[in-house]
């Protein structure tokens, strides 16, 4: 019981399960899906589908808070890689071609795994803190967009591309199959191999690292390098299912939300121990209040209060301050079970 | 002797010594090195322009730019602690849309203005107390402050506000000759005043001195018996109470309350002052400095508009730059006297 | 002097942490114009005995007087009220602030409710001109060397009408002419009644300077003494102490045979030639062959973790060379140096050594896994049998590999690193006091560990505060005083007096030297 209790994904369950909750009474139907047109189709659906360009990016941003890092730039990157693509294509002649999508797919993430390898570059050799590091290119990245949009909003016309963001695969959202991917991608990447082992113990502590011989430099250039690849996935996920690349509003704030699922996941801030199926259910938790928001009927733009008060109270719950005050609870409590069982 | 003296030089080499030593100084280079960046603006401005280096254009940068001046002044304090205020943009949007409701509703603005400026303080000292009681990293809190601000501005109302209180829209008109055909508004002489006050605060007031403190070690404050803890959640109050000021001055630029104005505006604020010599770690740099820092920032706006072909996303590709050349150039200053 | 009355007096002090006793029952006194020398190795209780007097720690009993008055203070800021000051090893000063501030910040002199830069400076430099110190008190504190600020937070200290100064370890980033700087200062200070409490690991230093020392070891008080009437040698008898502890199931080892006479056909496998880095160690030579434990022996503070540090690749030697197997090597990274096969654990095991938020498996396989990169992960089976053996080996206990290593006791970490590095099979594994702190029992079996990987044809370098230790398992032992490579000696009929005789006086008795 108690290691259910104090496992560290407890509370954000418990965060989406409540949440879920209140969605059930608000709108029975919640958990309804349906299948048209041999697509899914349903408030779970949507949520999953909406929400997966914050999990991709907190995929990324998960590893490179494991270092002790942050990458404040992913806005900034999601805005520049739907640019790129969108003006590719409307460069083209055939904009509806496989092979255009693909070269202006291709290009986008090339474009937006240079500019992981600079903030890589800036934290691990440079030496520059990853916060201040990472707002160089996030202030300077939206006019990079804008430079690559002329200041217009892109429309383009492109099945292929529109498949990307709200296209449908065995049934599915393409989306979310994007983001089961890469989520399964580092997964797998991190924990088959020694890498996620390598993250965290550079993130818990550098020098004993370094004196186990560990490679921290490298380690930095690859998770700022692959925080940008899935802002540049997730870049191309919002501009398809826009059919728009807007310089300006394309992953607006979405490094923040992405920061605040990796939070709310159980990753520390402060680097180390990192849980991936947390920063899942963070992203859950994020969409799913979004969402609910709506169905409660209260006017969605107020969605921010709420996550403010999420932001908040994760942060007071793990607060070392409120630890040591619930550990002073707990220690009488602790010593009068065992003094019960002897 | 610990103590080496150095050759007797030549008075011009140790002119140039001594320059040399001003400019690699991590306390006085970076801000010189702004303002021979803002000459240079200006410079190449008056070379490109006709008109630029034209009076009214230099006052208006300041018109323009009054609230900015204000938002940096708040946010020098906070960077030079170490810490970091996201929450600015979203604090001035909420005030406007304070301002905007209130006189809506018909509420003086001699209750509206205090109003403002207590509540935006006292958000400011929630996110001191979250960061020095509960050590939650600055960015986290004011993260959060930036999410319930702007969230507010959502529930206050969605769409703009126009206002129609007389005296804002006689403040907002208002122009203080300068003789020449020059004038500037109200709002500059109250930024400036912000400034004066800022700087006397830093210079000459224990508090002032604990805020460099703070940046420079937080430990060693403490140790020497300064108000370190006092201190760390006061800058956080004169940061909001500068956010509520800048939003009641940008009222009077726009007049109207508006949800999703200054998005983006913490990063200007945030970018005047490492532009203006402020170390992003804390510990060194001047209130004059953040103001040169939005002077630039402003030059560079209005050489832009000068330019007319130059687009208006050149500006944000600028401050990044500068961002990257005034980090690196710190960096290296700090490295070299470690 | 005695005649007086003392100025602090701590009456049988004793301060508890989890599972220490920091001090126990300890007694101080310290005179109006003198110089008092704390003495002791890490862990006898020098800072904490400080941090109770200014207030850092509570004591849990004990009488504390200041000029005769009873006091206990809240904190550092309280006890400079009451006229104790102190001055820290790394500055506790702030580099971005000018030199007048970092003396006068707090009581600054005012003028119309506002700081009096004029008169804040003037009062600075008169100060600092009474300590014969020529400082522009309106430069930067961080544009000086460490030794000017090390002379302005003494300036800090005494500008407090200061009853007491407390100097702790000020010396040890200075050099010659510094000290002899510094020491003008602290005679002065002495010379105008001030109480003086003075800790170095500089045994020269302290019978220069001091006019009594107090010994502590493990928390107790050993005892007050006069210099003049203590030899050096007895010093450090009193500072290191007989090991206590029993440890009848490990044999004195027989030397002879390994080393000495056939030595001389063998190439070391590692050598030092004039090796040294500034502000760390003197040049130095030394060899390490095969098989064989060289004990390094000295005082905290000698240069003993320093020279280890340089040897593993964790600090870079400004001087000399390192050859592995004859080969002249740079290991600018302490991964070069385990790709060499040289390990080291560090004496500092909280914050060099364990990864304290990884499972014990993971930390044994870290460096391992370092050296095998990214994509060579040793598969689960063969970490599981990797802890499983080494917590047999080492009985590590929980004997869970599971178990996060922050929760396990001192000396249960302590073998979770040592199988850390026995995992990568180094030839050479440099152990800095890897038996300090942690009990009787598991120091026995690291111990008896280390006589096994030497037998198994592993070279150790064994560095211990402990002489007995560093005795009972070095083949060959070197002593390091003050920075310097004093001695390098066959362990053949050596005692901790002899050993004593060199770490005290840097003399090596006639013979002995190898």
């Amino acid at each position: 019981m108690s290691s259910i209790l104090t496992h560290r994904l407890f509370w954000p369950v418990v965060m989406l399960l409540v949440l879920f909750a209140v969605n059930l009474v608000a709108f029975p139907g919640f958990f309804v899906i349906e299948v048209k047109d041999g697509h899914l189709f349903g408030s779970l659906v949507d949520i999953v589908r909406n929400g997966a360009p914050t999990l991709i990016i907190a995929v990324g941003m998960t590893l490179v808070i494991a270092t002790r890092g942050i990458d404040l730039s992913v806005g900034a990157i999601c805005a520049i890689s739907g640019a790129v693509a969108c003006s590719i294509l409307l460069g083209s002649p055939n904009p509806g071609s496989v092979g255009t999508v693909v070269t202006a797919v291709v290009v986008a993430v090339a474009i937006s795994l240079v500019l992981g390898v600079w903030n890589g570059f800036l934290v691990a050799v440079f030496g520059v803190q990853p916060i201040i590091a990472t707002l160089i290119l996030m202030t300077a990245g939206r006019g990079v967009a804008m430079l690559i949009t002329e200041g217009q909003i892109l429309t383009v016309n492109s099945p292929p591309f529109k498949v990307i963001g709200s296209g449908f695969l065995f049934g599915l959202p393409v989306a979310v199959l994007i983001a089961a991917l890469i989520f399964t991608a580092a997964a797998v990447l991190t924990r088959r191999t020694a890498l996620g082992l390598l993250i965290e113990s550079v993130g818990i502590n550098p020098e004993a690292s370094r004196q186990a011989g560990v490679r921290s430099r490298g380690l930095l250039f690859t998770v700022y390098t692959f925080s940008a690849l899935c802002a540049a996935i997730a870049g191309l996920v919002l501009t398809s299912n826009q059919t728009a690349a807007d310089a300006n509003n394309t992953g607006l704030f979405i490094e923040l939300d992405a920061i605040l699922a990796v939070v709310i996941g159980g990753t520390s801030l402060a680097g180390g121990r990192y849980s991936l199926a947390g920063t899942l259910v963070g992203a859950l938790v994020i969409q799913t209040l979004v969402t609910t928001v709506y169905t409660v009927g209260i006017p969605p733009i107020a969605t921010m209060v709420f996550k403010a008060a999420v932001v908040t109270a994760v942060c007071l719950l793990q607060s070392p301050t409120t630890n040591a005050v619930i550990a002073s609870w707990r220690k009488p409590i602790a010593a009068r079970f065992r003094k019960a069982a002897v | 002797m610990a103590i080496a003296t150095a050759p007797v030089a030549s008075p011009t080499r140790r002119a140039i010594d001594r320059t040399r030593g001003v400019f690699t100084s991590p306390k006085y280079g970076p801000v010189l090195v702004t303002l021979l960046l803002l000459v240079a603006i200006y410079a190449i401005g008056g070379a490109r322009y006709r008109g630029f280096l034209s009076g009214p254009v230099i006052l208006n940068l300041f018109v323009d730019n009054a609230y900015l001046i204000v938002l940096a002044v708040g946010m020098t304090f906070v960077i030079l602690t170490g810490g970091i205020d996201l929450s600015v943009g979203a604090v001035v949007a909420l005030s406007t849309m304070i301002a905007a409701s209130l006189l809506q509703s018909g509420t003086s603005p001699g209750v509206v203005i205090p109003v403002i400026l207590v509540l935006t303080s006292v958000l400011g000292l929630l996110v001191g107390l979250m960061i020095h009681v509960f050590a939650i990293q600055p960015f986290i809190a004011t993260l959060a402050a930036m999410f319930l601000a702007r969230g507010l501005c959502y529930v206050i109302s969605s769409s703009s506000i126009s206002i129609t209180d007389p005296f804002f829209v006689a403040f907002a008109q208002t122009r203080i000759p300068l003789g020449g055909g020059m004038s500037i508004t109200p709002s500059v002489i109250i930024a400036l005043l912000v400034v004066i006050v800022g700087l006397v605060v830093l210079q000459f007031t224990r508090f002032g001195r604990t805020v460099y403190a703070i940046g420079g070690s937080e430990q060693s404050g403490m140790l020497m018996g300064l108000p370190v803890a006092r201190t760390k959640v006061l800058v956080y109050v004169i940061s909001g109470f500068c956010s509520g000021l800048a939003g009641v001055l940008f009222t009077f630029y726009t007049l109207s309350g508006y949800s999703l104005t200054a998005v983006g505006t913490e990063l200007d604020a945030i970018a005047a002052v490492v532009i203006g010599g402020t170390l992003l770690t804390g510990g060194y740099g001047f209130v004059i400095g953040s103001v040169l820092g939005v002077l630039v920032l402003g030059t560079i706006q209005t050489i832009i508009t000068f330019e007319g072909t130059l687009s208006s996303w050149w500006t944000r590709i600028f401050i990044g730059v500068l961002l990257l050349v005034f980090i690196v150039l710190q960096k290296v200053l700090t490295a070299r006297r470690r | 002097m005695t005649a007086q009355n003392p100025v602090v007096s701590m009456t049988d002090i004793s301060i508890s942490f989890p599972g220490v006793k920091a001090l126990d029952g300890v007694d101080f006194r310290l005179f109006p114009g003198e110089v008092h020398s704390l003495m002791g190795e890490n862990g006898a209780g020098k800072s904490t005995l400080i941090k109770a007097l200014t207030g850092v720690y509570t004591v849990d009993s004990g009488r504390m007087t200041l000029a005769g008055e009873d006091v206990s203070f809240s904190g550092p800021a309280d006890a400079q009220r009451a006229g104790i000051s102190t001055v820290y090893q790394e500055v506790n000063l702030l580099p971005n602030l000018t030199v007048a501030e970092n003396i006068l910040l707090g009581r600054e002199p005012r003028r119309f409710g506002g700081i009096d830069w004029r008169a804040m400076r003037k009062r600075a430099k008169e100060l600092l001109t009474g300590l014969h110190l020529d400082v522009d008190p309106s430069s930067l504190l961080g544009d000086h060397s460490l030794a000017v600020q090390q002379l302005v937070a003494i300036g800090r200290a005494i500008d407090v009408e200061a009853k007491v100064v407390i100097l702790d370890e000020p010396t040890s980033s200075l050099d010659a002419d510094e000290v002899a700087e510094l020491f003008r200062v602290i005679r002065e200070l002495k010379s105008s009644g001030v109480a003086i409490l003075f800790v170095s690991h500089f045994l020269d230093q302290v019978y220069e300077i001091s006019d009594r020392l107090t010994v502590l070891r493990n928390g107790k008080l050993v005892g007050e003494y006069r210099p003049e009437e203590l030899l050096r040698i007895d010093l450090v008898q009193k500072m290191i102490g007989k090991d206590i502890a029993v440890l009848d199931d490990l044999e004195r080892r027989t030397h002879s045979g390994q080393s000495g006479g056939d030595l001389d056909g063998e190439r070391p496998i590692v050598s030092a030639i004039g090796l040294g880095r500034k502000g760390a160690i003197e040049p130095l030579d030394l060899d390490v062959y095969e098989g064989e434990v060289v004990g390094i022996a000295g005082l905290l503070g000698s240069g003993r973790t320093e020279l280890a540090r340089i040897l593993s690749g964790v600090d870079r030697p400004d001087t000399g060379e390192l050859r592995i197997d004859g080969v002249s090597r740079r290991f600018r990274t302490p991964r070069a140096a385990l790709s060499a096969r040289i390990a080291y654990s560090s004496e500092n095991r909280r914050a060099e050594g364990i990864v304290d938020e990884l499972s014990i498996r993971d930390n044994i396989a870290l460096a391992l896994q370092a050296d095998k990169g990214w994509f060579r992960r040793i598969p689960k089976k063969r970490q599981d049998e990797l802890a499983a053996s080494y917590i047999a080996a080492l009985n590590i206990r929980p004997a869970n590999p599971d178990a996060l290593v922050r929760n396990l006791s001192g000396g249960n970490q302590q073998k979770v690193l040592l199988a850390r590095w026995l995992a990568v099979a180094p030839r050479l594994l440099i152990l800095d006091e890897p038996t300090r702190g942690i009990d009787v029992g598991a120091k026995a079996e690291i111990q008896k560990l280390v006589a096994n990987l030497a037998e198994n044809g592993m070279s150790v370098v064994f560095i211990s505060a402990e002489l007995e230790e560093v005795l009972r398992l070095s083949n060959r032992i070197a002593i390091m005083r003050d920075r310097r490579l004093v001695a390098d000696i066959d362990n053949d009929d050596l005692t901790v007096d002899s050993l004593l005789a060199v770490i005290a006086d840097g003399s090596v008795a006639s013979g002995a030297t190898s």
